[in-house]
């Protein structure tokens, strides 16, 4: 039964809304005897000649087109969106509202530190609770979200082996399973990446990792609990060989939420770690960001983190910038600031209870993965009767054999049924893959819903795998060609190589 | 204990018992017992709080903060205290967009791929461009960014960048570069004009053969750089990028650098639509012109591109180009990034259509206007400029031998200027930045004088 059918309005680009020269906002002309002298002194060329090529319209039109537009779009606040790694969480209105008091939004950064006590205050109660639920020294919020973080951790190693004269360690080691950021900030700090498989139980093969250590290694990038929600069993021996070797552990907190409040990477022997506070703590994703993160680190690596942190004197909190070793700044001013207090509201409201995050959000995983691992034509790959922790992942490379419908088709489907779809063909380790996270703010019948949905997606590709081809078809648009797009002669980008192509053809 | 926010916490032996576990601590039985933490975290206020202690406890929180601005800030420093359109706000606080995530499946995500298409359009526009990406955090590490990709273009590893670009920006384009040995040279300002000195350019360009040149205008001096072509023609000449950090708010009134000869352009939305937000968050801008596609496959981040449905018979927008990206290419990928600013990139758009070709232009000569009658003013009350030969934009920099003790007075009215010079550059330490912007009237910058006169005849 088709029972959802989402917005369409042939929305036109702003571009095409209206020709006609309309003012969306009044700017006022009090100073133009002094605008003119301005421009008197600026040479040939400088200025600005044409009006800029960009609309103009009126007010009404412009939140009718954005109004529009926010219709054809789809968030937590609408239904489950269990991107799994992606922690699709519930975003508490109170934290929204709050966060966008305007004693916030309207602060210069460049405010003296006595102006800004307050916020000062929160930022630094904020450093402290999250190096508690990490189990870290110090945590620096500049980093404005996770890859920013995974790169900041990276060159905090780096540094530390210069500093020490091991200018030869050269290579980290990222297992199979982590998330594409984590080489890819590896080599952004300039190391050579050593991957290293997933054994059967969907733990870092242990021994690939001994074999892998050498004095090259700087250290290695772990996400645990890692991509397929397993947790790494064997963590104290990875720490134990990785220290050994003289390397050191960078932790990916992309994946903290089923474990918060449980176990802390700092006891697992991690020696830094990035948190994503637009994941476990809460703050929106905002269709892509921006998110906030969190470095923190313990140990040897504790005055390395970037500068300025928050501290506190005994009187006042201030912006400190003596941290001896530090690697610099990762980016300008303190970090995002608004989804970072968003961060702190969401934990002052839970408190200790921040561990129904971790058990709710495992529970919910697992309750989901029973209904999924029975269907036909799906399959587990890695660590059969384990529990899952924040999400699971399953294969339909059976069900692809078998009826031609494969994970993304299954994915289109789910669309069409009012649920959006998980993060799909990821872990690369898994084929046709579904990674599914429905976090703790799920409810029971959501995940009822889910499990129905892909039981009667899977009943149809056996019986009917044309239909289920044709999905999506009840969204604001059918199903993309999302290859035609990125051919070197279709690739357009803007409004005008749109106009230039369609006058071509 | 149950919690609203966690609807399971309220049914949770249902679930248990549908998973056969009596415990919920038989779900953590893989992990080693001694990393099982025994007591509950130390963190928030010993129990969960209500919605309305919450709100006491930010609320005592905020009264904490002392600053009060009694006239809108003349802060400046990069990022200056613009109006936010309630309109802005308005659409940013519609939970269709600001709950969803990255449009990974763009047939239930028209409405966001299409705005960020027409912020790539309009930005694009703006600079005269070819493409802009769907946003990087902010300005500062968009800067970064354009370095590791000019660097990959060029193959080359060294880059040139003015002392008088944002200090801080300068700074996080150390910590991205040099560790992996890119050396970045800076070249000098002129002390007379606050420009970049051409000539200490031109040997610093031909000398090292730079990956790119970089040049920002205004400076963080508040100095337009009036010699763009110039300084980017002294780039091409030895096979250098040419790359301008601009903030948006001026493209209404200056010369688009794309037709100065620009490759790369760098800006940050804190002006158009972000506000201030102690800092952040913001999107960083980056885009390129690009006619002989050189630069496109290794330009970082988001793209949003135009195509047809598998059936061909409509169009829609999705994600482009992403075998440049993290999720893909991994440890070959062009950069990292992954979460972005794709908020206030859509922010930006609404601020920018909401303005238009004409409201950019007024707003651009409102803020040109306002600077020309505040160094007017404050030149009358005794303030000396800093550069008395450049032309000032939006932020001036003052020069008195009591500048501090001005702004500590100023302070205690309610009335903040700065930052001071001294604290990024040692033989500025007189020196103070003085920023307007729309929201300044021209009593406000009449109060200022007056205060700034009354100060240095009765207190200096």
């Amino acid at each position: 039964m088709r029972n959802f059918r989402q917005a369409k309005w042939s929305e036109p680009l702003v571009y095409e809304v209206s020709r006609d020269r309309k003012e969306g906002v009044l700017i006022d002309s009090e100073f133009r005897d002094y605008t003119v002298k301005f421009f008197n002194k600026l040479p040939e060329g400088v200025a600005r000649r044409e009006l800029l090529p960009i609309p103009s319209l009126s007010e009404v039109e412009v939140i009718r087109h954005f109004m529009r537009l926010s219709q054809m779009s789809y968030g937590v606040d609408f239904g489950p969106v269990p991107l799994g790694s992606c922690t699709m969480k519930y975003n508490p209105k109170i934290c929204e509202e709050l966060s966008g008091d305007r004693e916030i939004t309207e602060a210069h950064p460049y405010l003296d530190d006595d102006s800004v006590q307050g916020i000062l205050e929160v930022i630094y109660i904020l450093q402290k609770w999250l190096s508690e639920l990490v189990g870290m020294d110090v945590c620096s919020i500049q980093t404005p979200a996770g890859s920013a973080g995974e790169f900041t951790g990276a060159l905090m190693i780096k540094k530390y082996h210069v500093d020490r004269g091991e200018n030869q360690r050269d290579e980290m080691i990222v297992p199979d399973s982590a998330h594409g950021s984590n080489p890819a900030s590896a080599v952004m700090a300039g190391f050579k990446v050593v991957r290293i498989p997933t054994d059967s139980r969907g733990n870092t093969d242990l021994e690939a990792l001994r074999a892998a250590l050498n004095r090259k290694t700087a250290g290695i990038m772990l996400t645990n609990p890692n991509t397929l929600g397993l947790f790494e069993e064997y963590i104290i021996d990875i720490a134990r060989e990785v220290h050994n070797a003289g390397g050191l552990l960078y932790y990916d907190g992309a994946n903290l939420n089923g474990i918060v409040g449980y176990v802390r990477p700092g006891d697992m022997g991690f020696d830094v770690a990035h948190l994503n506070l637009h994941k476990t703590f809460a703050a929106p994703h905002g269709g892509g960001g921006p998110g906030a993160g969190a470095i923190c680190a313990r140990g040897v690596l504790t005055d390395y983190v970037p500068v300025p942190i928050v501290d506190y004197d005994g009187r006042k909190y201030y912006l400190k910038y003596d941290v001896p070793k530090t690697i610099g700044r990762i980016s300008w001013f303190y970090g995002n600031i608004v989804p970072a207090v968003k961060s702190f509201l969401y934990i002052a409201t839970l408190g200790p209870q921040i561990r129904e995050v971790a058990e709710i959000s495992t529970l919910n995983t697992n309750y989901l993965l029973k209904k999924l691992s029975s269907l036909s034509g799906v399959d587990l790959v890695y660590g059969y009767g384990r529990w899952r922790k924040h999400e699971f992942v399953v294969s339909f490379e059976k069900l692809y054999k078998e009826t031609g419908v494969g994970a993304e088709d299954v994915a289109k489907a789910l669309l069409d049924r009012g649920l959006h779809a998980p993060t799909i063909l990821f872990p690369l380790i898994v084929p046709e893959a579904h990674m599914i996270e429905v976090t703790e703010t799920e409810t029971k019948e959501n995940l009822d819903r889910l499990a129905e949905a892909y039981k009667e997606i899977i009943a149809t590709a056996h019986t009917d795998p044309a239909e289920i081809k044709k999905s999506p078809r009840d969204t604001s648009i059918e199903r993309l060609d999302t290859v035609y797009g990125n051919l070197p002669k279709n690739v357009v980008l803007t409004y005008r190589s749109l106009v230039k192509k369609k006058r071509e053809t | 204990m149950p919690h609203p926010w966690i609807p399971n916490s309220y049914v949770k032996s249902e679930l248990m018992k549908e998973l056969g576990i009596s415990s919920i601590l038989e779900l953590f039985r893989d992990i080693p017992r001694e990393l099982l933490l025994m007591e509950y975290p130390r963190v928030g206020y010993g129990s969960p709080l209500t919605e309305y202690q919450l709100t006491r406890v930010f609320s005592e929180l905020m009264k904490k903060n002392t600053y009060s601005y009694k006239l809108p800030p003349f802060l400046g420093g990069g990022v200056c205290f613009h109006y936010v359109p309630s309109v802005v706000r308005h659409i940013a606080g519609r939970s269709e967009l600001y709950t969803a995530y990255t449009p990974y499946q763009p047939e239930v995500a028209q409405g966001i791929t299409q705005a960020l298409f027409e912020y790539q359009s309009l930005v694009a526009d703006l600079y005269g461009v070819d493409v802009v990406n769907a946003s990087l955090y902010n300005g500062s590490t968009a800067l970064a960014e354009a370095i590791r990709m000019a660097v990959r273009v060029t193959g080359r590893r060294n880059i040139v960048l003015p002392r008088s670009l944002h200090p801080e920006i300068v700074e996080v384009a150390r910590t991205w570069s040099e560790p992996v040995g890119i050396s970045i040279h800076l070249v000098d300002y002129d002390s007379e004009t606050g420009r970049v000195d051409l000539s200490k350019l031109e040997d610093c360009v031909r000398k090292n053969k730079p990956a790119a040149v970089f040049i920002q205008t205004p400076n963080f001096f508040g100095i337009v750089e009036v010699e763009l072509r110039k300084i980017f023609e002294i780039a091409h000449e030895v096979g250098s990028l040419a790359a301008v950090y601009e903030d948006p708010i001026f493209t209404g009134i200056l010369e688009a650098p794309g037709r100065l000869g620009a490759d790369i352009v760098i800006g940050d939305t804190s002006s158009i639509g972000s506000g201030l937000n102690f800092g952040g968050p913001s999107a960083g801008i980056l885009g390129i012109r690009d006619p002989e596609e050189k630069l496109l496959r290794q330009l970082p981040g988001r793209l949003i591109g135009y195509t047809k449905t598998v059936s061909g018979e409509d169009w829609g927008y999705v994600m482009v180009l992403q075998t440049r990206e993290q999720h893909i290419r991994r440890e070959r990928a062009t950069s990292n990034i992954t979460t972005n600013s794709a908020l206030e990139a859509i922010k930006a758009a609404v601020y920018l259509t909401l303005l238009g070709s004409e409201g950019l232009r007024k707003l651009g000569e409102a803020i040109a206007g306002r600077t020309e009658f505040l160094v007017e003013k404050l030149v009358d009350a005794g303030l000396e400029l800093t550069f008395s030969r450049g032309t000032h934009l939006r932020e001036v920099l003052f020069k008195h031998s009591k500048m501090a003790e001005l702004r500590s007075f100023l302070k205690e009215q309610g009335i903040y200027i700065g930052p001071l010079a001294g604290r990024f550059y040692s033989e500025l330490s007189d020196c103070g930045l003085v920023c307007v912007t729309e929201t300044h009237s021209k009593q406000d910058i009449e109060t200022l004088s007056n205060l700034v006169r009354e100060f240095l005849q009765v207190r200096a």
